[in-house]
């Protein structure tokens, strides 16, 4: 028979138990239904800046060390002569900004890089015990409670958008501010780019502008050869970004 | 700490992820494989010349598969959770295979066939030693003492089936090593069909002179005379699996110098620069191209039997030297460019950490330590073995 005592030994034990059940599961908000929404993210590159504010509100948000990135903005110099060979950096991930460039001649810009939270993604089929996973609403997550810590998705990933955490020993990426957008709010990143060069984008949304966007604009992914379904659509992407 | 970088690395990339540990772990795994196809060459194919090295490749091939999940399991960040991988396995992860392919390896091949093998032996032992010993052996009997006539041909066919089976499966095990690189789409280093095939065919070379060179140096240590007849034909062997393995390599390296594909110049530029030691040097010069053209020279022209003593003993290590160069090359070479071929990062090797220098060679010393001691308690060569007493 189960006295009050033991009740209350079991409970927590069950509480326990039931954490690992949930592994893998994505955290929950009232009145979000996952099957309606299919996320991604639209980046202008004609529209961004360089000023930094999406890295440094990135790493604000989710509290990512000194050092990493879930976000970065790269600055690339290609001349007309060497278009495959561009001058590429992103000084602290290009968190502080970018100093005046000094190259002349051809032509700059910034191209801010992320997860592309890809539909075939090599860093989910890749996790030996699945702490990597899709959401139903097309978000690559890590479960930090699971992971082994042994980065064989840091080496899968194409785009370099995993890091090892180096206090919790786990796999980080971008999240797509998930406890943000379950909530109906953007991301850190579209929330703080003063040119809307970042855009969050639901694509089972009829309502979204992505959709008219997309109708009207010509976008590309990523490294399209690799087939990962990428879902960081960018505007205006010149040859030379890899 | 800041990291030497050339170019343009993707900010998270800078910092290798895996260290010399995971270099270490196919390297180990390569030296299983290989002994355990040294050892069938007797059994399965019937090469009586090599029954010499035959228990002593069984008892390498156990102690360094004993030691094989050591590197993997230091290399993880939360080591803890290290079980999760047979308790829930992802079923798309070729990783997530590594326990099953390890744990079947182990105990349906080879503690089976070293059972098998030693288990009349273990028996005599058991009623022949006194005091810890007697415990140990009566232990490992398993309960079965029948040694009679009928049991031992039992043993010898049921041994002849699992060394059979043992056959795919060691090279499930080493082609699945070379699956886990060369399934990684997003490295073009290590992206190839080629990459299981490869480590297969060095994980036997690497395995044969192994063997070949713990056999000599045994002989030397218990001052027993060296079978010629075997070293030679171990030799042999191992020329032959050399030539196999290096052609797949170059004709690797060849296709992807007359492909010259995006990832080409970063693969150029590391050869010529950061890789130009380990790979050109140690691991074509001198470990592949030297003996080669040694073992092949041993077999053209008469060569004295001291000198080819000292000829196998030299390859033997040169070879040794040049797999564990070519795991290098692979694993550390595969993380040292940018996956934007922009940029390269450098390899700054720890000589106490986690997975620093030390941790490494305490690994690569440890599988001889448990050889010793698996010697001492199953002796491989028969002047060493108990008589009946009956």
């Amino acid at each position: 028979m189960i006295t009050r005592r033991k009740l209350l030994v079991l409970l927590p034990a069950a509480a326990f138990a039931w954490k690992f059940v949930l592994a893998g599961t994505p955290e929950m908000a009232p009145n979000y239904n996952r099957s309606e929404h299919w996320w991604g993210m639209l980046l202008d590159i004609d529209k961004c800046i360089g000023c930094g504010n999406c890295v440094r509100a990135c790493a604000l948000e989710n509290n990512v060390p000194e050092g990493y990135f879930r976000t970065w903005v790269e600055r690339y110099h290609v001349s007309d002569w060497h278009q495959e060979s561009p001058q590429v950096e992103s000084p602290n991930g290009g968190k502080d900004g970018f100093s005046p460039g000094a190259a002349v001649g051809g032509k700059n810009f910034f191209v801010p890089k992320m997860c592309n939270h890809c539909a075939d993604s090599p860093c989910t089929q890749v996790c030996p015990v699945g702490a990597t996973f899709h959401t139903p609403d097309g978000v690559v997550l890590v479960d930090e409670t699971y992971c082994l810590g042994c980065r064989y998705c840091i080496q899968a990933c194409p785009y370099g958008c995993r890091f090892l955490h180096p206090v919790s020993r786990t796999a980080q990426k971008c999240s797509l501010c998930y406890h943000r957008i379950t909530k109906g709010l953007t991301t850190a990143c579209c929330e703080s780019c003063p040119s809307g060069a970042r855009q969050l984008a639901d694509l089972k949304n009829p309502a979204d502008p992505i959709h008219e966007f997309l109708k009207t604009h010509s976008v590309q992914v990523l490294k399209p050869h690799l087939a990962t379904g990428a879902k960081a659509y960018y505007h205006d992407l010149d040859a030379s970004v890899r | 700490m800041t990291v030497p970088v050339e170019g343009f690395m993707y900010p998270n990339e800078v910092e290798l992820q895996w260290s010399v540990l995971i270099v270490v772990y196919p390297f180990v795994t390569g030296l299983v494989a290989g002994a355990f196809i040294l050892a069938s060459l007797e059994r399965i194919f019937h090469v009586v010349a090599v029954r010499p090295t035959y228990r002593l490749a069984l008892l390498t091939a156990l102690a360094f598969l004993l030691v094989a999940p050591l590197p993997l399991q230091l290399h993880l960040g939360r080591p803890e959770r290290s079980l999760e991988m047979y308790l829930t396995p992802h079923r798309s992860s070729a990783m997530a295979m590594f326990g099953f392919v390890y744990l079947w390896y182990l105990m349906a091949v080879l503690l089976l066939e070293v059972w098998l093998e030693y288990r009349h032996e273990i028996v005599l032992l058991s009623q022949n030693t006194k005091g810890w010993k007697r415990l140990l052996y009566r232990a490992i009997t398993l309960g079965s003492s029948n040694i009679s006539e009928g049991a031992l041909r039992v043993d010898d066919r049921v041994g002849w089936v699992v060394t059979l089976i043992g056959i795919p499966s060691a090279f499930l095990l080493h082609g699945y090593v070379g699956f886990i690189f060369g399934s990684v789409k997003a490295n073009p280093w290590w992206s190839s069909p080629m990459m299981p095939v490869v480590f297969l065919f060095s994980a036997m070379v690497s395995g044969i002179a192994m063997v070949l060179l713990l056999y000599m140096a045994m002989m030397k240590i218990h001052r027993l005379p060296i079978d010629m007849r075997c070293v030679d034909t171990v030799a042999q062997y191992l020329l032959y699996i050399f030539i196999i393995d290096f052609s797949l390599e170059m004709l690797d390296l060849i296709q992807r110098i007359y492909e010259a594909d995006e990832s080409f110049r970063s693969l150029d530029f590391l050869l010529h620069t950061r890789l130009f030691f380990s790979q050109i040097v140690l691991q074509i010069a001198l470990g592949t191209v030297v003996p080669i053209v040694t073992l092949g020279l041993i077999q053209i022209f008469p060569v004295p039997e001291k000198l080819r003593r000292i000829a196998y003993a030299a390859c033997g290590c040169l070879t040794i030297i040049g797999i564990f160069a070519m795991r290098w090359n692979v694993v550390i070479g595969g993380q040292l460019f940018s996956k934007s071929f922009l940029g390269y990062t450098t390899y700054k090797l720890d000589l106490i950490s986690r997975e620093g220098e030390l941790v490494a060679a305490g690994l690569l010393i440890l599988p001889f330590i448990i050889l010793a001691v698996l010697i001492r308690i199953l002796p491989p060569w028969p002047e060493r073995q108990p008589t009946t007493g009956d």
